[in-house]
């Protein structure tokens, strides 16, 4: 594994984008989690599939290289999720409409892309449930450029972020710019969505986001902690999932989602063990 | 007499088309506690909104520290704690701390992360609603009414000189709702606290404030809690506009 890992620059490229999605896609999920968006990243990724589409399309009709997959399901992404916010407002009482709406636009677009470019293909296989061997070292240099921005927003405006999720009328109150940060933030989510495609694919891309939340959230005290077990939890099911994924020849993106299930149930059946324990102990 | 900490002269404001305030004048002392009463959708919750600049007025002019709120920027000097404080999701995995430290979010700014001496404020909020045995718990796992101490604590942490409370004892029993008038007090008295207290429940506000307004679209009373007391209950009635049980607690 070691020589193969120093041998393939393919295997490094995978290597490096995955320890920096699992560090990214979870830290960011914690946010989404807690304003309840699971679905909006689920969402986010159809859309990004539409894109990813496009850009194999244009590949293969016009051969036009500057548009690749990676990219245009990017700016597909980020388009997508500006409508999110938008309709999101337009539909205050029943903000979960977004979902259904843009989930089945993506899916539609994706469609009628793919059917214009003759059908599937292997390349749209690995968009789907992810790829050991599909990044390249441009697209790890993307990702680590996305990586670096998200670190940065969130560093900046953490307390309006927080603020924000826990409790927005006492935000608003305290002069945040509610609009300004809601849009930052599903730009952001856009991003970290069409990073992590590559390696966990659009079908599983929300659960690197939410399961290792959903395990965190069981155990931690407080939102840093929330987000630094989520961070934890993230790297073990990428770095357990990529290595068993190469040696069983499975997309890696079915192997890192079993890994984080696994862990998920491993937290509340330890939790609910440790919880029986002390109060045992105090009733003794 | 000194100038009033947040004076309204004419105010009148409406939702689209629906009227919610007419030609209301108020004056709120510094140092006052005074309690805000009125049937449900009678506006209280919306002058409040107009107090923290987030509804603008049709008509008439609101001032605080004796500036016209829309040169007004000191809002850390306001504290509010919300009617909807504690709708929060319950599951939100914040500690007591991390939720008490937003309320110095508009003191400290992008790039900027809490000192020492704003850890310490925090910590002393949190002392002051005597909740520091509580400090690293999960907000979540706390009762009712000590999340509504939370929520006062994240108020308190900005040194508010005016504290707006909407409905804060909403939901919580009857034993806690006399703690929670004690600390009112404390805060009022020892802290030089002003307070507006929205409530709709007269009989304990007579006993606590020291100043009541009745609100149903304008104001019907203004005035000191006695002269309140001795209003008869048919005039209460008729403000409220259907039959009232108003009960009165004796000193
Ligand atoms: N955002 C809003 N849009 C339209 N009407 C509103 C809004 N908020 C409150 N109202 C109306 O204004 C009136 C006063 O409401 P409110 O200030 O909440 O009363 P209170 O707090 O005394 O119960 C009510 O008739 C209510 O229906
Ligand atoms: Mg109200």
């Amino acid at each position: 594994m070691l020589t193969q890992f120093f041998t393939y620059e393919f295997l490094q490229n995978t290597f490096y984008t995955g320890l920096l999605i699992g560090f990214i896609a979870p830290l960011l999920g914690t946010f989404v989690v807690v304003r309840r968006l699971s679905l909006i990243a689920d969402a986010l990724s159809h859309v990004t599939l539409g894109g990813i589409a496009f850009g194999l399309l244009m590949e293969k009709k016009y051969g036009l290289a500057f548009i690749t997959p990676f990219y245009s399901g990017m700016v597909f992404s980020v388009i997508g999720s500006m409508f999110v916010e938008r309709l999101r407002s337009v539909y205050k009482a029943y903000q979960e409409l977004a979902i259904p709406i843009i989930l089945s636009g993506g899916v539609g677009l994706s469609v009628i892309f793919i059917s214009l470019a003759d059908g599937f293909n292997t390349d749209l296989y690995s968009y789907l449930f992810g790829s050991v061997s599909a990044v390249s070292r441009n697209d790890l240099w993307s990702i680590l450029t996305i990586t670096v921005i998200v670190l940065v927003v969130l560093l900046l405006f953490y307390k309006e972020l927080f603020m924000l999720s826990f409790d927005e009328e006492h935000a608003i109150v305290s002069g945040i710019h509610a609009k300004r940060i809601h849009f930052l933030f599903i730009v952001l989510t856009a991003l970290v969505i069409s990073a992590s495609i590559r390696i966990v694919g659009v079908l599983l891309v929300s659960a690197l986001m939410t399961l290792p939340v959903a395990a965190s959230i069981r155990i931690a005290k407080g939102f840093k902690q929330t987000i630094l077990f989520s961070v934890i939890f993230g790297e073990l099911s990428v770095i357990i999932g990529l290595i068993t994924g190469y040696y069983f020849e499975i997309p890696p993106g079915g192997t890192i989602v079993m890994t984080s299930i696994f862990i998920l149930l491993a937290t509340i059946s330890l939790k609910k063990g440790w919880d029986h324990f002390t109060r045992r102990k105090a009733i003794i | 007499m000194t100038k009033p900490l947040v004076s309204m002269e004419n105010v009148s404001f409406a939702y689209d088309n629906k009227h919610a305030l007419k030609d209301i004048n108020l004056q709120i002392p510094t140092g006052a506690f005074l309690g805000l009463v009125g049937p449900n959708g009678g506006g209280k919750t919306t002058l409040i909104k107009l107090l923290l600049g987030l509804e603008k007025p049709q008509q008439g002019t609101i001032k605080i520290f004796d500036k016209n709120i829309k040169d007004f920027k000191q809002w850390n000097k306001i504290g509010f704690v919300s009617q909807k404080a504690n709708s929060f999701n319950r599951g939100f995995p914040a500690t007591v701390k991390e939720v008490v430290s937003t309320g110095l979010a508009a003191k400290v700014g992008y790039f900027h992360f809490f000192t020492k001496q704003h850890k310490q404020k925090i910590e002393n909020a949190i002392e002051m609603v005597g909740m520091k045995d509580y400090i690293n718990r999960n907000i979540g796992d706390l009762s009712g009414g000590q999340q509504q101490r939370i929520f006062i604590a994240r108020s308190l942490v900005s040194d508010p000189s005016l504290l707006i409370l909407d409905e804060p004892t909403v939901g919580i029993d009857t034993e806690n709702v006399q703690k929670f008038y004690g600390l009112l007090h404390r805060l009022n008295e020892e802290n030089n606290i002003t307070l507006l207290l929205v409530s709709h429940d007269i009989g304990t506000m007579t006993n606590h404030a020291n100043g009541i307004a009745c609100l149903n679209k304008s104001l019907h009373f203004h005035g000191d809690t006695s002269a309140f007391s001795n209003l008869t209950e048919k005039e209460l009635s008729k403000f409220y506009g259907h039959d009232l049980n108003v009960v009165t607690h004796q000193h």
